[in-house]
C-alpha cells in the first residue's frame, strides 16, 4: 500500500528579504490529518514559511506543493482550501462578530451564509457575543472568533501562526480540544508555537532557527536524535550553582526550571564527572529524561555559536 | 478558466457592504465627509482676485476700415487681450465662448469706419465669458480706455473735430453668464470639484493602507478574493459619498448663495461619475504606494495642492504661466471645473463639455491601471 499524498511537500524552499535570508533551503513533508508543530526562536522563519504556503509570499527558489497544487503557480487553487490564522488578529475590529463571520463567508463564496454563521457561532460559543464589536472582545475570544472565521469554508489544511500567544491556559486548552477534533475529522494543521507543552501535543514537529530546519520528527525522535544527556539538580538556592557549573568540561548547558537545574551535555561520562563533587547533603542530583526544551536550548546555543 | 474565477459579484458585494458598515462606525470620518463641504463653502465665501492677461479673444469683423484695425491692435497692445481667431459668423463666435475656447468675442458691425467718420457714434460689442468675474473684470474695464485712446490718435486732420464732444463710438459690454460679477457664482460650483477631490482622494487613500496597517490585509490576501473585487468594492461606497457631498453643495448653492443653475442637473450628475471615479482611482493608487496611513494622507495633499492652485479654482486659469497651465491641463479638477461652470452657469449641453470629458477619462484609466498593477497580491 502506498502512503497517501502528503498535504505539504516542499524541498529546498528559499526566501530572502532585501538580501537577508529568512528561510534557507527548507525541505519538509506533512501528512494528511497530522498536527504538525513548528518551533523556533523569534525571527527563525516560521511566519515566512507559513506565509509562503498560503500564497501571501512568493518563494525565491525551490519546489513545493500544498494540497497537491504548485506553490509557485497555483496559489489561487490553494487559497480556497486553506484556513490561515495570522499571528496578529486580522479581522475587522470595527465589525461585530456576526458581521465579520458573514463577511468571510461571502468572500469564500459560501452558500446559506446566515445559517452557516449562526452554526459557527453556536459551535464555538460565540453566540452571546454575536452583536459585539470584535475589537471589544478579550484576547481569548478574539482568537476563537479568528478560528471560527478560518473554519467557515471547511478547509483541508489549517495554517496557524502562533495561535495561542497571549491566550490564557483555559482558552488554550479549549483551542487544542478543537484542533484535536478537527484532526480526527481529517483536517491537517500546521501550528507554530513557543509553548513546549503544545509542542508535545503535536504528532510531529520541526525546529527552525535562522531560517534553517535543525530538527524534525516526533518528539521522541527529536530527543533521541539530539544525542543529549541531562541531569537534574534540586535543592535550596540551586541557581547559585549555575555559573560555576557552566565552566566545567562536559557541561554544555545549564538551564534553570523553577527550583531545579537541568544540566546537559553530549558526553554522559564527562557530564557525570563534572557533577561528581556537588555536595550531596545540600543538593540532589540524578540522571533524567531529556526534555524537548533541553534539546531546543541546545540547538539554539550550538547554532548561535557557529554563526 | 471562466470569467467568474476572475470576478465574483458576490465577493465584490461583500467588500462593498463591509465598507459601508465600517464607514458608518467611523464617526469622525463620517462627520468629515459632510462637514468639509459646509466648512469650505463658508471659508471660500471670499474670492481671491488677480489680474490675468492675454485672454483669448475672437474677433467677428464685418468692417475693414483702418479704424477697426486700430481698435483690434490697441486691444492686443493693452496686454489684456490676445486675438486668437477671426470668425465669420455669430454662431461660430457663440460656440467658441460656450466651449470656453475664448474669453471674449469682439463684434465689429459693418460700416463701423464709415459711421465713425460721419460722427454717428457706431457701436462695438464686446461679449465676455464672465463666469469667473476675477478673470474678466480688469480686461473689461480697460477696454473702453484702450479703444477710445487708440481712435483719438487716428482722428486727426479733418477728423479732429470728432475728438471733442461725445465719445466717437458707443461701446457695448456684455458680460454673459454672470452679468453681475458675483464671485460666489463662480466659487460655489467650483467648490463642488474641490470638495470631491479633497475628501475622496484622502478617504480612499486610507482605505487600503488601513487594511495593511491593521493587519486585516493579511487575512484578505489569504482568501480567494481578487484585487479587482477589492478595488471596486472599496470604490463604489465612496462614489455614493461623493454624490451626497454634491447634493449638500448644490442645495447650499441654490438656497444659501442663490446661485443660478441654468443647465441640466441630470447631465451634471451623470458626468460627475467620471470625475468621482477618477479621484477615487487616484486615492486607491496612493494607498497601494503608501506604507502607512500617514503617508497616504501626505500623498493625497501632494495631489490636492496643485489641484486647488492650478485648476483655475483659486486663480483664473488664463492668468497662470504656460507651464502651470500645462500641469493644470492634466488634472481632473481643471476639466471638471469647466464642466460644472459650463453646465450650471452657461447651460452647456453634452456636446460642449465633451472636450473636457475625455481628459478625465484618460486620467481615470491611468490611475486605475497603476493602482491595479501596484496592488500587491502578496505581502512582499
Amino acid at each position: 500500500m502506498t502512503s497517501p499524498a502528503p498535504v505539504i511537500e516542499v524541498s529546498e524552499l528559499t526566501k530572502s528579504f532585501a538580501g537577508k535570508i529568512a528561510v534557507n533551503r527548507l525541505s519538509l513533508r506533512v501528512e494528511p490529518g497530522e498536527i504538525y508543530g513548528f518551533l523556533g526562536p523569534n525571527g527563525s522563519g516560521k511566519t515566512t514559511f507559513i506565509r509562503m504556503l498560503c500564497g501571501l509570499l512568493q518563494p525565491d527558489s525551490g519546489r513545493g506543493t500544498c494540497l497537491g497544487h504548485d506553490l509557485f503557480r497555483e496559489s489561487h487553487l490553494i487559497k480556497p482550501q486553506i484556513g490561515y490564522l495570522a499571528q496578529k488578529f486580522s479581522l475587522y475590529e470595527d465589525l461585530s462578530v456576526r458581521e465579520n463571520l458573514s463577511f468571510m463567508a461571502r468572500i469564500y463564496g459560501l452558500p446559506k451564509v446566515r445559517t452557516l454563521v449562526e452554526e459557527a457561532m453556536e459551535r464555538l460559543g460565540l453566540a452571546r457575543f454575536a452583536d459585539q464589536l470584535a475589537g471589544t472582545l478579550s484576547g481569548g475570544w478574539k482568537q476563537r472568533l479568528a478560528l471560527a472565521a478560518c473554519l467557515l469554508h471547511q478547509p483541508r489544511l489549517l495554517l496557524l501562526d502562533e495561535p495561542t500567544a497571549g491566550v490564557d491556559p483555559k482558552a488554550r486548552r479549549d483551542f487544542w480540544d478543537e484542533i484535536y477534533r478537527l484532526s480526527a475529522e481529517g483536517v491537517t494543521a500546521l501550528i507554530s508555537t513557543h509553548y513546549m507543552d503544545e509542542a508535545e501535543r503535536c504528532h510531529r514537529l520541526a525546529y527552525l532557527a535562522y531560517g534553517e530546519l535543525l530538527a524534525a520528527g516526533t518528539a521522541a525522535q527529536v530527543v533521541a536524535a539530539s544525542g543529549l544527556f541531562t541531569w537534574t539538580i534540586t535543592g535550596e538556592n540551586v541557581h547559585l550553582l549555575a555559573s560555576g557549573l557552566k565552566k566545567r568540561p562536559g557541561i554544555e548547558q545549564v538551564a534553570p526550571f523553577g527550583t531545579t537545574l537541568h544540566v546537559s551535555g553530549h558526553d554522559p561520562d564527562l557530564l557525570q564527572a563534572g557533577l561528581a563533587d556537588i555536595d550531596c547533603r545540600l543538593y540532589h542530583c540524578q540522571a533524567s529524561a531529556v526534555s524537548l526544551e533541553d534539546v531546543f536550548i541546545s540547538l539554539m546555543q550550538n547554532r548561535g555559536g557557529q554563526s | 478558466m471562466s470569467w467568474t474565477s476572475f470576478f465574483s459579484f458576490r465577493r465584490f458585494r461583500a467588500i462593498a457592504a463591509k465598507e459601508f458598515v465600517q464607514m458608518r462606525r467611523d464617526r469622525v470620518t463620517f462627520a468629515m465627509m459632510i462637514g468639509i463641504p459646509i466648512v469650505q463653502m463658508v471659508v471660500f465665501g471670499f474670492a481671491i482676485n488677480s489680474d490675468p492677461k492675454h485672454l483669448p479673444t475672437a474677433v467677428l469683423s464685418a468692417d475693414h476700415s483702418v479704424f477697426s484695425r486700430t481698435v483690434v491692435a490697441a486691444m492686443q497692445n493693452s496686454g489684456y487681450f490676445k486675438i486668437v481667431k477671426n470668425v465669420a459668423s455669430q454662431a461660430e463666435a457663440d460656440l467658441l465662448i460656450e466651449e470656453g475656447e475664448v474669453q471674449f468675442v469682439l463684434v465689429i458691425p459693418p460700416d463701423f469706419g464709415r459711421r465713425l467718420v460721419r460722427g454717428e457714434q457706431p457701436s462695438l460689442l464686446l461679449t465676455a465669458d464672465a463666469t469667473d468675474p476675477a478673470a474678466t473684470s480688469n480686461a473689461l474695464s480697460s477696454f473702453r480706455l484702450v479703444a477710445e485712446a487708440a481712435l483719438a490718435r487716428d482722428l486727426s486732420g479733418p477728423l479732429t473735430h470728432l475728438r471733442r464732444g461725445p465719445p466717437p463710438l458707443n461701446l457695448i459690454l456684455h458680460p454673459s453668464y454672470n452679468p453681475e460679477a458675483i464671485t460666489q457664482y463662480n466659487i460655489v460650483p467650483g467648490l463642488m470639484g474641490v470638495v470631491l477631490t479633497m475628501t475622496l482622494v484622502i478617504i480612499t487613500g486610507l482605505a487600503i493602507t488601513r487594511e495593511r496597517e491593521r493587519g486585516t490585509m493579511e487575512n484578505l490576501l489569504s482568501t480567494p478574493v481578487k484585487p479587482f473585487e477589492v478595488m471596486l468594492g472599496k470604490i463604489i461606497p465612496y462614489v455614493v459619498v461623493g454624490y451626497v457631498q454634491m447634493g449638500v453643495i448644490i442645495l447650499a448653492g441654490l438656497f444659501v448663495f442663490r446661485v443660478p443653475m441654468i443647465g441640466s442637473l441630470p447631465l451634471l450628475l451623470a458626468v460627475s461619475f467620471l470625475f468621482i471615479a477618477a479621484n477615487l482611482g487616484m486615492g486607491l493608487t496612493f494607498s497601494t504606494l503608501a506604507r502607512n496611513q500617514l503617508q497616504a494622507v501626505q500623498m493625497a495633499f501632494f495631489f490636492f495642492l496643485p489641484s486647488i492652485l492650478l485648476s483655475g479654482f483659486m486663480f483664473p486659469f488664463r492668468g497662470m504661466p504656460v507651464w502651470a497651465q500645462m500641469i493644470g491641463e492634466t488634472l481632473p479638477l481643471t476639466h471638471y471645473l469647466r464642466i460644472v461652470r459650463g453646465i450650471l452657469l452657461k447651460g452647456n449641453g453634452f456636446a460642449q463639455i465633451l472636450p473636457q470629458l475625455w481628459p478625465i477619462g484618460l486620467f481615470l484609466a491611468v490611475a486605475l491601471t497603476v493602482g491595479l498593477t501596484r496592488y500587491r497580491r502578496t505581502l512582499d
